[in-house]
């Protein structure tokens, strides 16, 4: 069984059809990407996913469990987490907090124990501050770890974002164009970091991009969404020389 | 990390030692017979004021959204309590304690069911429905039996006077303490973070809402004590005591002294309860004086010379700032 699979997906908004009979099947461990022209409708696929806007037609199912009228908090603990599009960090939390906010629902403890402080309070703050800190040295953040997050450098916001995400513990992590304004060189340091959270955490990756380098260096399956459908899906050596796809996305 | 924990122990044994400090040097002065009647009398009011300033900072400062009901709050429970401290025949101790207690949950309710609406609204709607609950509370207690309409209560023990000030200091130190803990929390990073951003705050798992309602209710309850020591300590009360202008004083306290930042409302709460009585003498002048310190203050605020002023080396260490929330 596929870890994920979504069946007829589709959205509109008033008479706009953003997404329309949209399938696609993700096997676990997949590196996967969707690409497509601006407007094609890929950020609403991830907000169709993730619970922000619930669905008009069709299912999405995650390792078996059907997801439609869930809400974001609880398609998060159903194991998808994401990052956006435009960065949305906690801005005046630290760097160590944006992570452990994110550890929210994994080290739980009562009411009772934040007021009074009592042990059970000490002891999961403890285990939060060492896995926090340990996902924060994948991304080499560590070093960051008690400035505000605003006061980033855009990279280092990018980065953060997917640590934070990471922390939410994910079957299936999302990714809305994350070499987005990185320079070169920042983008292949984040193509090894991508590859590296997928065989280190054991993590399937669904990811947005334009840059076609990224994209082909490391999805190792394709989705061409045009007008909120699919164009065509297949290996990127194939995807990225079909004519079809080159007339309407890639130009020439 | 583990440098992190002994500097964190250490700011904490900082703050007690300022507390007791403060504390001492209030029970001399007032055993000593150094403060003057007025001084006295406005201990509590600067103690019942620090307790709105930092319950209404979880709500503004914390969680990021504007109201404008805090002192609606605050007289659910100063009614509430009052209204048991009359009826109820108990020794004093265990009668006030009960209704801190009454007080507190009675105000924590209508905390919920005002944050419910707050779940459908943001930024200036909230603003306009929290100003009316205030006065819807008002109002009701202007016209039911049991709160003597707009003549108000008038035979309210004097518990919380500065004559028990032990007791209303410990009330303000277990809010203050009490709020702490709970920002520097699971439960206050997932307030702080809607705050910063909802969607993705949504995106990590954390429910939204019932943290929403949370900061509600428990800033509520806090505003409730404080009116429970409120009544206790002028020992009449009237509808017209909490009305928005009342709410509008605490708001100014929490943006002066900072939003977010729990030991500037402590101070702003002192300073600007203070201020308007000592400046009786120069009563033609009073308001302008007033006027001119806020506006003062806030370029303070605004300037960037506090933070010069704090990274500055002649700058006391123990006053700067810690990382992150207090
Ligand atoms: N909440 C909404 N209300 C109305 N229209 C929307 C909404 N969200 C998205 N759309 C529309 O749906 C279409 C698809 O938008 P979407 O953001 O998904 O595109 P995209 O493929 O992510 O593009 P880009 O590459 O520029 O990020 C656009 O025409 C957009 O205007
Ligand atoms: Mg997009």
């Amino acid at each position: 069984m596929a870890l994920l699979e979504v069946t007829n997906l589709g959205i509109s908004f008033g008479g706009l059809r953003a997404v329309d009979n949209f399938n696609i099947k993700i096997e676990k461990g997949q590196l996967y990407g969707l690409i497509g022209p601006n407007g094609a409708g890929k950020t609403t696929i991830f907000n169709l996913l993730t619970g922000v806007y619930q669905p008009t037609d069709g299912t999405i199912a995650l390792d078996g469990e059907v997801l439609n009228g869930k809400s974001p908090a609880q398609i998060c603990q159903s194991g998808i987490s994401r990052t956006f599009q435009n960065i949305r960090l906690f801005h005046e939390m630290t760097v160590l907090d944006n992570v452990k906010a994110a550890l929210h629902n994994q080290m739980t403890y009562s009411l009772a124990d934040t007021f009074f402080r009592l042990p059970k309070y000490r002891k999961k703050e403890d285990e939060m501050n060492r896995k926090a800190v340990e996902i924060l040295k994948v991304f080499d953040l560590d070093s960051h770890a008690d400035h505000l997050a605003a006061n980033l450098p855009y990279g280092k916001q990018r980065k953060l974002e997917i640590a934070r995400a990471l922390a939410t513990n994910p079957k299936l992590l999302l990714l809305d164009e994350p070499a987005a304004g990185m320079n070169p060189n920042e983008t292949a340091e984040l193509m090894d970091t991508i590859k590296l959270i997928r065989d280190q955490f054991d993590i399937t990756v669904l990811l947005i991009e334009h840059d076609m380098k990224l994209v082909s260096g490391i999805c190792e399956y394709l989705t061409v969404l045009n007008f909120g459908t699919e164009l065509a899906s297949g290996t990127p050596n194939v995807v990225l020389n079909n004519p079809v796809v080159i007339t309407a996305y890639l130009g020439e | 990390m583990k440098n992190e924990r002994n500097k964190f122990t250490k700011g904490k044994i900082i703050n007690i030692v300022i507390a007791v400090l403060i504390y001492i040097l209030i029970m001399a002065a007032l055993n000593g017979g150094m403060l003057s009647r007025q001084m006295s009398s406005l201990l509590v009011p600067i103690c019942v004021n620090v307790m709105l300033a930092v319950s209404l900072n979880l709500i503004t400062g914390f969680l990021g959204e504007l109201t404008l009901g805090h002192a609606g709050f605050m007289s659910i429970g100063a009614y509430a309590g009052s209204l048991l401290t009359i009826y109820l025949d108990l020794p004093m101790y265990v009668e006030f304690i009960i209704a801190i207690l009454v007080g507190g949950a009675v105000a924590a309710f209508f905390g919920f069911l005002i944050g419910v609406p707050v779940l459908r609204l943001r930024g200036d709607y909230l603003a306009i429905v929290t100003l009316a609950f205030g006065e819807i509370i008002k109002s009701v207690i202007n016209v039911i039996k049991i709160t003597n309409g707009a003549k108000g209560l008038n035979d309210i023990p004097s518990y919380s006077t500065f004559r028990n000030f032990t007791i209303v200091y410990i009330l303000v130190i277990l809010t203050i303490i009490l709020i702490v803990n709970l920002v520097n929390s699971r439960h206050g990073r997932a307030i702080r973070s809607i705050r910063d951003n909802y969607i993705a705050a949504e995106s990590v798992g954390i429910p939204v809402s019932k943290f929403k309602v949370m900061a509600f209710v428990i800033s509520a309850f806090f505003a409730g004590v404080a009116g429970v020591v409120y009544a206790h300590n002028v020992g009449i009360i009237k509808p017209t005591t909490f009305d928005y202008n009342k709410s509008i004083e605490i708001l100014v306290i929490v943006v002066l002294g900072g939003m977010g930042n729990i030991r500037g409302s402590i101070i702003a709460a002192t300073i600007l309860t203070l201020l308007p009585e000592m400046l009786r003498g120069a009563d033609n002048l009073r308001m302008l004086i007033y006027a001119i310190v806020l506006i003062a203050m806030m370029l303070f605020n605004g300037s960037g010379a506090k933070e010069r002023l704090i990274s500055s080396k002649y700058f006391p260490k123990f006053l700067k700032r810690q990382k992150g929330v207090e």
